[in-house]
C-alpha cells in the first residue's frame, strides 16, 4: 500500500538523517502541518474561483468586450445593472427559469419521495432495482440530453411514437423541441428523468432515519397507517426532503448543459432560461461587461435565495 | 444504512401485499426510466436508414455503421473510382464503400476520448491529494475561522459555471492555459475539491482520534500517523469521494464547450457535433454516446454501496 511505503520511507529517512534535522522533520508542529494541508486547496480555490469572480466585478462595471482586447476600456457605472434590471428579456429570461426551477423540483419530490417509500418497504431485490433507478443520474446531462432530442423528433424519434400509440394522436402533429407550448415541458421532462434518482436517494435517506420503535409505539397506540403516515414519516423525512429541494434547486437555477443541447433556448427564447441568457450575452454578443453585470445578479440571487431558504431548513430541523 | 434496531418480526415489517406492489411500482419505474438508454444502444448498432424509420424499428438487422461512422472520416466518390481500389482491408471499410463512401482517416473521437480519459483522472487524483489533506486539517486542528473557511469552500460551488467561465476564459488567454489539458484539470480540480473536502471532512471525523494519538504515544510523528492510520481508515471514503469527482469530471460540459476547442475538448462537448450527410448521423452519435456512458455505467454498478454511502452522505450526518 502507497501510505506504508510513504511512512516507511519517512521513518527511514528520519532514522538516517542527522540529529538535528531529525528533530526537524519530527517536530513539523500541528500548526506547520495545519498551514501545509489546507494552503493548496485555498492557493487553488482563490486563483480559479475568487479571483476569476472578482474580476467579474470589476468588469461589469465597464463595456469591455472579450472580443476585442485592444478596445479603450471605459467604466460605465452601474449601466449595466440598471439595464438588467429593467430589460423585460431578461425578465422572460428568469421566468423561463422560473418555471423550469419550480416544475422540475415538484415533480421530482413528488416521484422522488414516492419510489423511496416504496424502495424502502424493502421488497427482495430492491437493491438491485435501486442501483437501476440510480443509472440516469449519473450520467452526462450533455450527452444524453443531446440524445434526447431524438427522442424528441416529430417523425421518427421514439418519445412521440410512444405517445401517440398510447393516445392515438399523429406523431407528427406535434413537436416537443420545435413548439413555443411545449418546448418548455420537454426541458422538464428530461430533467425529471435525470434527476428523480437523486431525490429519491436522499429521501430514503431520511425514511430510513426513523426508528422504528416510533412505529411501533403508534402501532401500540393503534395510529391508522395513513395517520402514521403524516404524522410520522412525513414530518420526519421533511428535513431530508427540504435539502434535496435545495439542492437540486440551487442546480437548476444554474442549468445549462442540458437545455443548451436539447433547445438552446429555442424555439425563439421560449426555453432560455438563465445560464443560456448569460452565454448568449458572453459568447455570442461579446458583451463581456453586460454579461458579468448578470452573472453577479444571479450569483447573488442563488446565494440569497439558499440562504434564505438553510433559515428555515434549520427552523424545520431544530422542531 | 439500517433502521437500527429493526427485527424480522416486527410489528411495523410492511405486509407481503403492500412489497409486492411495491415492488411493482419500482421494477416499472425503473424498466421505463431504461428506455431511453437502450434505445441509445439500439440506434448504435442500426444503420442510418433503419435509425430513422417509421414505426420506430425494434427487430432489425444489427450493423457496425454507426461505430464505424464514428471513429472515421470518409469522403463519397463515383463507382467507377471505388471499383479502381484494391478489395476493402476491414470490416469498416467494406461497409463505408457499400454507400459509395471510401475512408480517409480517423475521426477525432479517440483523441477527444483520451482528452476526457486524462482530464477527467488527473482532476480526481488531484482534487483527492487537496482534499484528503484539507478535511485532515479542518477536522483535526484548530484552524482559525475553520467554519467560515469551510463554508467559503462550499460556497465556491453556487456559482453558475458560465458565470466564472467569462473571467477564467480571459485568465486562461493571458497565461496560455486555454484549450490545454492542463487548465482543464486545474479548473475541475478547483470545482471538485469544495465536494472533496466536505465529504472527507465528515469521513475522517468519523475515524475516532484515539487511533492517531495512540500512534503518535507510540513514536509516529503527526504526518506518520495521518499516513499509516488515517488513510486506510478513510479508503472507504476517499473512493467514495474519487467516484464523484470523477463522475463530475467525466461529464461535464459547460466549461468544456466554452474553453476548449480544439486540443484539450473532451468527449461531451464533440458528442453532439458528429455529423453526417445531411444532418446528425445518429447511429454514429448513438455510437458515441454508448462508449462513453459505459465506463460510467460499469462505475456505478461496481461500487454502488460506495457510491450510496457518499450520496447520502451529506443528508444523513446532520
Amino acid at each position: 500500500m502507497q501510505p506504508a511505503a510513504k511512512s516507511s520511507f519517512a521513518e527511514r529517512a528520519a532514522t538516517a538523517t542527522p540529529e538535528p534535522l531529525a528533530r526537524a522533520v519530527r517536530g513539523l508542529s500541528d500548526r506547520a502541518i495545519a498551514w501545509l494541508f489546507i494552503s493548496p486547496t485555498m492557493a487553488l480555490l482563490l486563483a480559479i474561483n475568487i479571483f476569476p469572480l472578482i474580476w467579474t466585478i470589476r468588469l461589469s462595471f465597464t463595456n469591455y468586450r472579450a472580443n476585442r482586447p485592444n478596445a479603450e476600456v471605459v467604466g460605465v457605472g452601474i449601466d449595466h445593472f440598471a439595464d438588467i434590471l429593467t430589460d423585460p428579456d431578461v425578465w422572460a429570461s428568469m421566468q423561463a427559469t422560473a418555471h423550469f426551477v419550480f416544475w422540475t423540483i415538484l415533480l421530482q419530490t413528488l416521484l422522488g419521495f414516492a419510489l423511496a417509500w416504496f424502495v424502502d418497504r424493502r421488497f427482495r431485490g430492491h437493491g438491485f432495482w435501486t442501483t437501476a433507478i440510480l443509472i440516469p443520474m449519473m450520467l452526462s446531462p450533455a450527452v444524453v440530453g443531446n440524445f434526447w432530442a431524438f427522442l424528441y423528433q416529430p417523425q421518427i424519434g421514439l418519445f412521440n411514437y410512444v405517445v401517440s400509440f398510447f393516445t392515438g394522436l399523429d406523431p407528427s402533429s406535434f413537436e416537443m423541441i420545435g413548439s413555443v407550448k411545449l418546448a418548455p415541458w420537454a426541458i422538464v421532462l428530461v430533467d425529471t428523468w435525470m434527476w428523480t434518482p437523486y431525490v429519491m436517494l436522499i429521501c430514503l435517506a431520511g425514511l430510513r432515519s426513523i426508528p422504528d420503535y416510533i412505529y411501533e409505539a403508534a402501532e401500540v397506540d393503534r395510529a391508522s397507517k395513513w395517520r402514521q403516515f403524516w404524522t410520522i414519516t412525513l414530518p420526519m423525512a421533511l428535513p431530508f426532503i427540504m435539502l434535496a429541494v435545495l439542492f437540486r434547486g440551487i442546480e437548476n437555477f444554474k442549468m445549462f448543459d442540458l437545455v443548451n443541447l436539447l433547445t438552446n433556448g429555442g424555439p425563439g427564447s421560449t426555453t432560455e432560461v438563465a445560464s443560456i441568457t448569460l452565454k448568449r450575452e458572453a459568447f455570442e454578443k461579446w458583451r463581456t461587461g453586460y454579461s458579468s453585470a448578470f452573472a453577479i445578479i444571479l450569483f447573488v440571487t442563488v446565494f440569497g435565495l439558499a440562504n434564505i431558504y438553510v433559515k428555515a431548513l434549520n427552523r424545520v430541523k431544530s422542531r | 444504512m439500517s433502521r437500527g434496531i429493526s427485527h424480522a418480526h416486527s410489528i411495523v415489517e410492511p405486509g407481503p401485499l403492500s412489497r409486492r406492489i411495491a415492488a411493482a411500482v419500482v421494477v416499472v419505474y425503473a424498466l421505463v426510466a431504461m428506455v431511453p438508454l437502450a434505445w441509445i444502444f439500439l440506434t448504435s448498432i442500426k444503420t442510418p436508414p433503419d435509425s430513422i424509420s417509421y414505426p420506430p424499428k425494434v427487430v432489425f438487422k444489427p450493423s457496425l455503421e454507426g461505430y464505424c461512422n464514428l471513429f472515421t472520416t470518409r469522403s463519397r466518390q463515383t463507382q467507377d473510382y471505388i471499383d479502381t481500389l484494391p478489395p476493402p482491408s476491414g470490416t469498416c471499410e467494406r461497409i463505408t464503400r457499400e454507400r459509395n463512401m471510401v475512408v480517409v482517416g480517423p475521426s477525432n473521437y479517440a483523441p477527444r476520448f483520451v482528452n476526457s480519459l486524462v482530464i477527467a483522472f488527473g482532476s480526481t487524483a488531484l482534487s483527492i491529494l487537496l482534499g484528503t489533506t484539507a478535511a485532515y486539517a479542518f477536522s483535526r486542528f484548530k484552524v482559525p475561522l475553520r467554519d467560515d473557511l469551510m463554508f467559503f469552500i462550499l460556497s465556491t460551488r453556487m456559482m453558475p459555471p458560465i458565470a466564472v467561465a467569462i473571467p477564467i476564459f480571459l485568465m486562461y488567454r493571458e497565461l496560455g492555459l486555454s484549450d490545454t489539458r492542463l487548465g482543464m484539470i486545474l479548473l475541475y480540480t478547483a470545482v471538485n475539491v469544495s465536494l472533496a473536502v466536505w465529504l472527507l471532512k465528515g469521513f475522517i471525523d468519523e475515524i475516532p482520534r484515539e487511533y492517531e494519538e495512540a500512534a503518535m504515544v507510540d513514536g509516529y510523528t503527526r504526518l506518520q500517523a495521518f499516513f499509516r492510520v488515517v488513510l486506510p481508515q478513510a479508503a472507504t471514503g476517499i473512493v467514495a469521494t474519487a467516484i464523484f469527482c470523477l463522475i463530475f469530471a467525466w461529464n461535464e460540459y459547460a466549461f468544456a464547450v466554452l474553453l476548449t476547442s480544439g486540443e484539450a475538448q473532451t468527449a461531451p462537448p464533440f458528442i453532439p457535433t458528429i455529423i453526417g450527410e445531411g444532418g446528425q448521423d445518429w447511429p454514429a452519435v448513438a455510437a458515441g454516446t454508448t462508449l462513453f456512458l459505459v465506463p460510467i455505467l460499469v462505475f456505478t454498478v461496481l461500487l454502488r454501496k460506495q457510491l450510496l454511502r457518499g450520496i447520502t452522505f451529506g443528508a444523513v450526518r446532520k
